[in-house]
């Protein structure tokens, strides 16, 4: 047993072990945890297969950005998790059927060699071993695959953009201010100082 | 076992004895992280006694001459103190926040090139591995707030998680806008990228270095990153999370003992970290200001712990004498200031680096 291949045992071990306390643990934050567990590992997994620009990606989007805001809305609703496990066994069925679709697809996917060696054989990229991975992707998202990068750049762009469309809400009620202005205010424009007399006032 | 053996000679190889084939990884990480820890110690002191003294107070003054073992004392105390847990807690993540925000700073540390070749790992994306750790670094707070089970350390921790979120954006286009120029993503190339082109070495005048370094260039990000510095480690002007006036003390409040210490530690550890990515992008790491003898005898060591103070001496400045902001207000030079701005700074650097050819072509790979 090399090194290397120590730590790919340990970081799948865990992640696989992470992965189903996901769906088992009956905490939803304590779910929402071991779901980022999962995650590092993975990231963990891809730095031994020398991803490590891939690796790091996914830890800064997935487990600093998508995952807090996972926690935030999982911390933030009153879920009773009590009642939604109650109808579990009524969505088995549904559960099961997805879970073996996948399975195939993944199997196919990983079989792919064996099954169809010209279509694998095609796709791939020579990868030369004296340059670092981020420029390699950076070669080819912006050569071969640009255009495609740029439209999966425009369609999330149209879906934050739709998001804020959906929930932007103008109230006249609600009081603003524009620090523009208060910054551009001046105490000549809004100050008097008055001279009052002692027992007078104004 | 070959594997463990070969694992043990890189962790604890003495080569002078005839161990291993360098001296092993676990006394590096050991040197750094004293040296670490008594520095935070005196910055920790550091910063109390500017704050004082903008205050026109004396600061700590009686542990030690002129104060200068406060901090130890104050850690003795921490860690003798009986520890807290608050009944209604979940008892395991509670322990686990404050952990894991020391872990993560001390981690993060692991990258930081103190000298040429100093680190302890000299990856090639250096970078993205600080991004990464103080991206993180959001989870020791929102689950210390959500574990205490407590309406003001949860509200803390919302505001804090949304903040940090909020600006780690605009420095990422910030570190875009250096990577830009470097093209290399190494803590290293960065900074001997500072010391081989910029604007001295244009004029003809090569020894007046610190002309060479990007805060010159690029000085508009040099600001921006320097404020969201200070966001995205919940420093004050910028420290609603833990704002004593409204929420007694944010995601803090049911902490005690060693817990809050290793919170304290955490935070301080991670705002050096912060002071370091900013001498490292745009004060030239290691490299001295001035490229003449009585300047360059100083150990490049020294002169990065001396740009680390001076930049950290900004943030207690920042602190003492800058008032708090409010939260709309931050939220809004976030997303509607720092984020505009970087994005169009990243657009005209690529452009001016694209049409001039300015720019470091020797990085690795």
């Amino acid at each position: 047993m090399t090194l290397p291949l120590f730590f790919f045992y340990l970081f799948s071990i865990v992640a696989v072990a992470s992965a189903f306390m996901v769906i088992s643990s009956r905490n939803p934050v304590h779910a929402v945890l071991f779901l980022i567990l999962t995650f590092v590992n993975a990231a963990g997994l891809f730095m031994l297969a020398g991803a490590e620009f891939l690796a790091l990606i996914l830890i800064v989007v997935y487990v600093g950005a998508v995952a807090v805001l996972f926690l935030f809305v999982v911390m933030m609703l009153d879920v009773d998790f009590a009642e939604l496990k109650s109808g579990m066994l009524q969505y088995a069925p549904i559960g099961i059927l997805v879970g073996v679709v996948l399975l195939l697809e993944l199997l196919l996917v990983a079989g792919s060699f064996v099954i169809s060696p010209d279509v694998s054989g095609s796709t791939g990229l020579p990868i030369s071993i004296d340059m670092d991975n981020t420029r390699q992707l950076g070669l080819v998202l912006y050569t071969r695959y640009v255009f495609l990068f740029q439209g999966a750049g425009a369609v999330l762009l149209v879906a934050m953009i739709g998001a804020i469309v959906l929930t932007l809400r103008h109230r006249s009620t609600a009081k603003r201010q524009n620090p523009v202005d208060q910054v551009a205010r001046k105490a000549s424009e809004t100050l008097k100082v008055v001279k009052v007399k002692s027992g007078q006032g104004l | 076992m070959d594997f463990v053996t070969s694992a043990l000679d890189y962790l604890l190889g003495i080569p002078f004895l005839g161990w291993g084939v360098q001296i092993g990884f676990v006394y590096k990480a050991l040197l750094l992280l004293v040296v670490l820890l008594v520095f935070t110690a005196f910055i920790l002191l550091a910063d109390r006694k500017i704050w004082a003294a903008v205050q026109m107070r004396r600061g700590p003054n009686v542990v030690g001459p002129f104060g200068l073992l406060q901090s130890f004392a104050d850690l003795l105390k921490f860690v003798f103190k009986e520890p807290i847990i608050p009944a209604g807690s979940d008892k395991a993540l509670f322990l686990l926040a404050p952990l894991l925000t020391a872990t993560l700073a001390l981690g993060g540390w692991a990258v930081v090139p103190i000298d040429n070749g100093w680190a302890m790992a000299n990856i090639n994306i250096g970078i993205l591995y600080l991004l990464g750790i103080s991206s993180l670094g959001v989870y020791g707070v929102i689950i210390g707030g959500w574990a205490s089970n407590s309406k003001y350390p949860f509200f803390g921790s919302l505001r804090a998680a949304a903040q940090m979120v909020s600006y780690e954006v605009s420095i990422g286009l910030v570190i875009i806008t250096v990577l830009l120029c470097v093209g290399s993503l190494n803590l290293n190339d960065i900074v001997v990228a500072q010391t081989q082109m910029g604007l001295a070495h244009s004029l003809g005048v090569p020894w007046l270095s610190f002309l060479n370094w990007f805060w010159l260039p690029l000085f508009p990000m040099f600001v921006v990153f320097y404020i969201s510095a200070l966001a995205e480690t919940n420093r004050p002007p910028f420290d609603l999370a833990e704002g004593e006036s409204e929420l007694v003390a944010g995601f803090m409040t049911e902490y005690s003992a060693t817990p809050y210490m290793l919170f304290m530690l955490g935070e301080y550890i991670s705002i050096l970290l912060m002071c370091g990515m900013t001498v490292i992008l745009f004060m030239g790491g290691w490299a001295a200001p001035i490229d003449l003898p009585p300047f360059t005898w100083i150990p490049g060591a020294i002169w990065f712990f001396i740009k680390l103070t001076l930049v950290f001496f900004m943030f207690a400045m920042a602190k003492s004498i800058v008032p708090r902001y409010r939260y709309d207000q931050l939220m809004r030079i976030g997303w509607k200031l720092f984020l505009p701005l970087s994005l169009v700074m990243v657009v005209i650097v690529a452009f001016v680096l694209k049409l001039t050819g300015w720019g470091w072509h020797g990085g690795i790979a």
